[in-house]
């Protein structure tokens, strides 16, 4: 399969992880089992690492908060920031991590938690890690818009019903 | 009191998507496939250029034939795609949409009598804008055997010493057919050996799924005989926003820029900054949509497949022609039993003229998720009715 192909196939499922084989192959014009294959390939090759579904939590009763940290660090010699970006993916409080260019080093982005839960995990085991110069937690006030999708209750198809 | 109304409009015919369009305005939770415009919304970048013209005020007119920005626009535009080189001072018209445009060029060139040939099926707009213009409608009626594209033989069998214009519309409203260069070619042929002036709607041009789209007006002698017209509702999503264009020699454009300004003055301001936008920034957005749409015929047409529903495979525009004959009925009493059965909406192919009966038009400008449940439901109408 061409790379082009599995690229499509990529962008379908990141949009809807839930459409079929079969429509995948239909939509794009190729032959089912070719299609198959290609996604347990590429489940193999941990390019597709895991299929979600997307929630609007604050659409339940969950109460808890998202929050986001900056954080700086002192590269160690010879290890440069993996070993430490290790250190900290490990905690299971860890959502996402990135390493960044520009003023700071880190940012990480934290589970869904209270806002005691979140700083004492900021305080008793991420300002703790050695290599921790600083860190600046911010908390997301309102989402609108996430994995290219937006949040806000979609707007009903203003369309007539049959327009010539 | 006397009859207000003149005898030329007594003579045309309500739309005939009128009566199914009354009842599945009834149906609260109607799934339609019924719909002639694109779903998606105007890119955010062209609609915030319009905003941007509002705040700024301009909500005056403009020249009655558009902003010169717009018209040098649209030229590099055309010359961009066909190769094809029009002067935006004396060659283009910008109009309220490309359905002005179709109305403003069949009144520029028709006399009383003079018969104007086109395919059927097609928009329902030519046989009545034909009829206001005093022409003589002379349909060819197409078929799927032909993949509804006009051939030589067709036209030429149409022709008489009335015909004065060739209405053409291609990619195509109802049956999603294209004509390709070779076919042009033909056509080309013909019209000049018959000196025809061709009107070309091409508002679907940019939805062309096997290979760029290609123009009549770029054959050879043709640009000085057409009449070509195309706009910004179909390729950039902005039927709202009523905004088409058409381009022809200055000998012709003089005179249909004297029924636009009568009639029209200038299309709406905000719009044409709206649109300069489209045509400089827009191409991203052109694929991503076109991308989407191939995705859903291809869909649309493995369903039938399945459901083992003969229908020819239509590479433009975003819509299937499905052949319904085998159920006996018209396509509005099937359009009709489709409704009230499963609440699916679909326009019968005769809306657009009675070659059309054996068929209805599904519009693929839904998502996969609408397509994939209302062609759930089809399936299982069509099965009920075959059992």
């Amino acid at each position: 399969m061409d790379s082009e192909a599995r690229e499509q196939i990529l962008q379908l499922l990141e949009k809807d992880a839930k459409l079929g084989i079969n429509d995948i192959a239909a939509m794009l014009d190729l032959d089912i089992e070719d299609v198959r294959s290609e996604i347990e390939q590429m489940e193999k090759d941990h390019i597709i690492c895991g299929y979600h579904a997307f929630i609007n939590w604050d659409k339940t009763e969950d109460e808890k908060i998202s929050a986001l940290i900056e954080l700086k660090v002192n590269p160690q010699r010879g290890k440069g920031f993996d070993r430490i970006a290790e250190k900290i993916y490990q905690f299971p409080e860890v959502e996402s991590l990135y390493l960044m260019s520009g003023g700071y080093d880190f940012t990480v982005i934290l589970r869904k938690a209270t806002m005691k839960e979140i700083a004492s995990f900021v305080s008793s085991k991420l300002a703790v890690i050695d290599e921790v110069q600083s860190t600046a937690t911010h908390i997301v006030l309102a989402r609108y818009k996430d994995h290219g999708l937006s949040l806000v209750t979609p707007k009903k198809d203003a369309r007539m019903v049959i327009v010539p | 009191m006397r009859n207000p109304i003149c005898e030329k409009i007594k003579k045309i015919k309500p739309s005939g998507i009128r009566r199914l369009f009354d009842i599945a305005n009834e149906i609260p939770d109607v799934l339609s496939l019924g719909v002639g415009e694109p779903d998606f919304d105007t890119p955010w970048h062209i609609r915030e250029e319009g905003i941007y013209a509002l705040q700024k005020g301009r909500t005056f007119y403009t020249s009655n034939s558009g902003l010169a920005e717009l018209r040098e626009e649209i030229c590099s535009y055309i010359k961009r795609k066909y190769g094809l080189n029009y002067d935006p001072q004396t060659e283009v018209v910008v109009t309220v949409g490309g359905s002005e445009a179709i109305d403003a060029a069949l009144r520029t060139i028709i006399n009383p009598g003079d018969e104007v040939v086109y395919p059927e099926p097609c928009f329902v707009s030519y046989l009545p804008c034909i009829l206001l213009a005093d022409g003589v409608p002379v349909p060819i009626e197409l078929n799927a055997d032909t993949e509804f594209r006009l051939t030589g033989a067709q036209l030429e069998a149409a022709i008489t010493e009335k015909t004065k214009a060739l209405l053409l519309s291609y990619p195509n409203n109802p049956t999603g057919a294209i004509m390709e260069r070779k076919d042009l070619e033909d056509i080309a042929k013909i019209a000049i050996k018959h000196d025809l002036i061709v009107i070309t709607d091409e508002i679907y041009s940019e939805l062309s799924y096997n290979g760029p789209h290609v123009s009549i007006a770029s054959m050879p002698g043709m640009q000085e005989r057409t009449i070509l017209i195309n706009g910004f509702s179909k390729a950039y999503a902005m039927t709202g926003w009523r905004l088409g264009y058409a381009l022809a020699p200055a000998g012709i454009m003089e005179y249909m820029l004297k029924i636009h300004q009568f009639a029209i003055m200038s299309a709406p301001t905000v719009s044409q900054y709206a649109a300069i936008a489209a045509l400089r920034n827009g191409d991203n957005d052109v694929r991503m949509m076109v991308e989407s749409y191939n995705m859903r015929r291809r869909y649309l047409m493995e369903a039938f497949r399945e459901m083992k529903l003969p229908c020819f495979e239509p590479f433009g525009a975003f819509y299937v022609f499905p052949d319904i004959s085998e159920f006996g009925m018209t396509s509005e009493e099937f359009s009709t039993a489709l409704l009230k059965a499963e609440n699916v909406a679909v326009v019968p192919g005769s809306a657009f003229g009675e070659c059309g009966d054996k068929y209805v038009r599904i519009s693929y400008a839904y998502s996969i998720d609408t397509l994939k449940e209302a062609m759930g439901r089809m399936s299982r109408f069509i099965n009920k009715m075959r059992a």
